[in-house]
């Protein structure tokens, strides 16, 4: 036996971190600063460069589906006429704006809205929902999907329409747009991005220092807070734990015998007791699709200049690219991270992310020979996840892994 | 020495007694009941007393099924899915597909050319095309269980189920019922329901020949022809499929048994 579990420092400051962050932005009004809800993969640089400060109400979603609020917002919004069917993030949000709470006690009132359909189509309408709930002024940015090779004319088209919100976001701002603090502010984006890629490249050795349950905790200042220094601060400080673990040794799951991927947003309400069923059988979640998706590579001197590489980055994120690009990426991961199989979770949530994964499972398992597992669940809606069945697929896909 | 496997399913709980050379000596099945752990113990203790056997003669116990873990003395818990591979593989060596139909879930597992699980898929978090679905229609028709199979395969014309869902397909039933429909029409159309759900599973794994049926509704003969009809090739169905999956778990056992003698 290696001794008992050591668990990771940092996630103290992390707690922390995220409390002020949601402190500053309640406070803002005070101090007279403008705030805008923002979705998961927007160009938030925008924002950040303009001095408003960003809230997400997904981030906020995952806040309450962890704490296993989600149904009851979820039924809120339900009440409204929103469908079960209905993603729960943008259930248990517009819940929480229904209701007028939240475990943090609700989000503070935007005065922008920032709207990039590169994760979802439901992003859009939700959004409208909160454009009519607020009457405030919605900056829609659409990223066409990219099905193959990168076009170059959806990037220009992105382009074009970042230049138009660069100007309405002024405009709420009451400044004029920067390009110099633009610089800045992706500058620090980029730094910061960098380093989480490098937390999570720390999980390739062997055994891995930190699990995917550990990161997808971790993630919450990528999301929320990249482009501000106290993000690059923090990854700085997670990092130098990280390695230190890997060089003392530490493993996130002791006596670890499997090293497994996982596609898809983590199922919240039920973090600790996964990772735990995973650790009895000494199987290690090393690497996500969905922590991965936030360690973007960010140029800073491109010829086209830097609006050019937000819409070329915020175009190409994973969930907005098709199946060949998806494959590649997982069959990645089972290359650098030495995996033994994938988990991919139907989310029943997001079918953006969902849509395909039959296929791409199929094409890993015969062509690859990658073991891959689906699991029926949903990230933050309980009333749509059946445990013992999950648990039952569990355990067989190890006895499988076991016997190989 | 002897081995046991026990299988503590939502209907049924069944526990198969091995000897050293994997035959079997004795075998029982008891409904479930909600005494999962009595049921246990009692299909424990009468496949013991049937084959004249003491329970100091008993090298390993290894449990399956929903209850598995409530099981007492255990040597381990193993998933019915790895079970119900080991047990058909054992009845049939060339089975390369195991279509298992119990009471609550429904599954199908491919075996590579070793036995070994190379894949599988499970009904979602629905019992449409399992045991429970038909138990249920086989009371709002007022047809015994077991008589299901037998009565499906008199119609000519089987009724068109469209619902999925198990509470839905009884509304349809009932007004199938009020329309005059023949009920060996409708027993027909329920049990062709069941296959259809049922292969949705098996496409995702892929059909390889030869198929083995398991289970309890695999003793359903309507459902095993609609079954071979759609899937297009014939299927193994054991003499008591119910127990296949007690049996791959004292197979399990004897190898576990026989590990440690080593």
């Amino acid at each position: 036996m290696g001794g008992p579990r050591i668990p990771i420092k940092t996630t103290d400051t992390l707690h922390k971190l995220m409390f002020k962050h949601y402190v500053e932005a309640k406070m803002a009004g005070q101090s007279g600063q403008k705030v805008a809800w923002v979705t998961s993969g927007a160009p938030v640089e925008l924002l950040r460069a303009a001095g408003i400060i960003p809230v997400y109400p997904e981030n906020h979603a995952a806040l309450c589906g962890a704490q296993r609020q989600g149904p009851h917002y979820c039924a809120v919004a339900e009440e409204r006429g929103f469908s079960m069917d209905l993603c729960s993030y943008a259930r248990t949000d517009l819940g929480c704006v229904f209701a007028g709470d939240s475990p943090i006690g609700g989000l503070p009132k935007p005065d922008l809205l920032l709207c990039c359909n590169n994760i979802c189509g439901t992003v859009t309408k939700w959004y409208e929902e909160l454009a009519r709930q607020f009457g405030a002024p919605l900056v829609y940015i659409d990223t066409p999907f990219q099905h193959g090779d990168v076009d170059e004319h959806a990037i220009a088209y992105v382009h074009a329409q970042i230049e138009a919100a660069v100007q309405t976001i002024g405009e709420v701002a009451g400044v004029p747009f920067a390009p110099e603090r633009l610089l800045e502010t992706v500058r620090l984006s980029a730094r910061a991005t960098a380093l989480w890629r490098e937390v999570l490249e720390q999980c390739a050795h062997r055994p891995s220092p930190m699990t995917s349950f550990d990161a997808f905790a971790h993630m919450a200042p990528i999301v929320t807070l990249r482009g501000a220094q106290e993000c690059i601060d923090y990854y700085e400080a997670l990092l130098t734990e990280i390695k230190q673990r890997v060089k003392d040794g530490v493993a996130a799951v002791l006596e670890e015998r499997y090293r497994l991927g996982w596609d898809n947003i983590p199922i919240w309400f039920k973090l600790g007791a996964l990772a735990k069923r995973f650790a009895q059988h000494g199987a290690c979640l090393v690497i996500a699709t969905y922590t991965d998706a936030w360690a973007m590579q960010m140029s800073l001197d491109t010829p086209d200049g830097v609006l050019r590489e937000l819409a070329r980055v915020y175009t190409t994120v994973y969930i907005n690219c098709g199946m060949r690009k998806r494959l590649s990426v997982l069959l990645g991961m089972v290359e650098k991270y030495s995996l033994d199989g994938i988990i991919l979770h139907s989310n029943r949530s997001c079918k953006a992310y969902s849509l395909g994964q039959y296929d791409i499972a199929r094409l890993l398992q015969e062509e690859h020979g990658v073991p891959c597992l689906i699991i029926e669940g949903d990230m933050n809606d309980s009333r749509a996840y059946a445990e013992e069945p999950v648990n039952n697929r569990i355990d067989a896909f190890m006895e499988q892994l076991a016997r190989r | 020495m002897y081995y046991i496997g026990i299988d503590v399913g939502s209907a049924n709980t069944k526990a198969v007694l091995i000897n050293e050379n994997g035959a079997v000596a004795a075998y029982v099945i008891v409904p479930s009941g909600v005494g999962l752990l009595s049921a246990a113990r009692r299909v424990l203790d009468e496949a013991l007393a049937r084959a004249g056997v003491d329970w100091d003669q008993v090298a390993a116990v290894v449990s399956t099924g929903y209850g598995r873990e409530i099981v007492p003395n255990k040597t381990k818990a193993v998933t019915e899915i790895t079970c119900h591979g080991r047990g058909a593989f054992a009845l049939f060596p060339h089975t390369r597909t195991v279509i298992d139909i119990g009471g609550q879930d429904s599954k199908a597992i491919a075996l590579s050319v070793t036995g070994a699980v190379a894949g599988f898929e499970m009904n979602d978090k629905c019992a449409a095309g399992t045991g429970r679905f038909l138990e249920v229609m086989a009371r709002a028709l007022e047809v015994g269980l077991d008589r299901m199979g037998p009565v499906a395969l008199t119609s000519e014309r089987p009724a068109v189920i469209s619902s999925t869902c198990t509470v839905f397909a009884e509304t349809e039933v009932v007004s199938l019922l009020a329309q005059g429909v023949a009920p060996s029409a409708i027993v027909a159309g329920l049990c062709n329901a069941v296959a259809d759900r049922v292969h949705g599973l098996v496409a995702r794994i892929g059909v390889r020949a030869e198929v083995t049926m398991t289970g309890g509704v695999s003793k359903n003969t309507a459902v095993v022809k609609a079954m071979e009809r759609i899937l297009g090739v014939s299927a193994n169905v054991p003499e008591e499929p119910l127990i296949v999956g007690a049996l791959g778990a004292a197979l399990i056992a004897r190898e576990l048994g026989l590990k440690q003698a080593t």
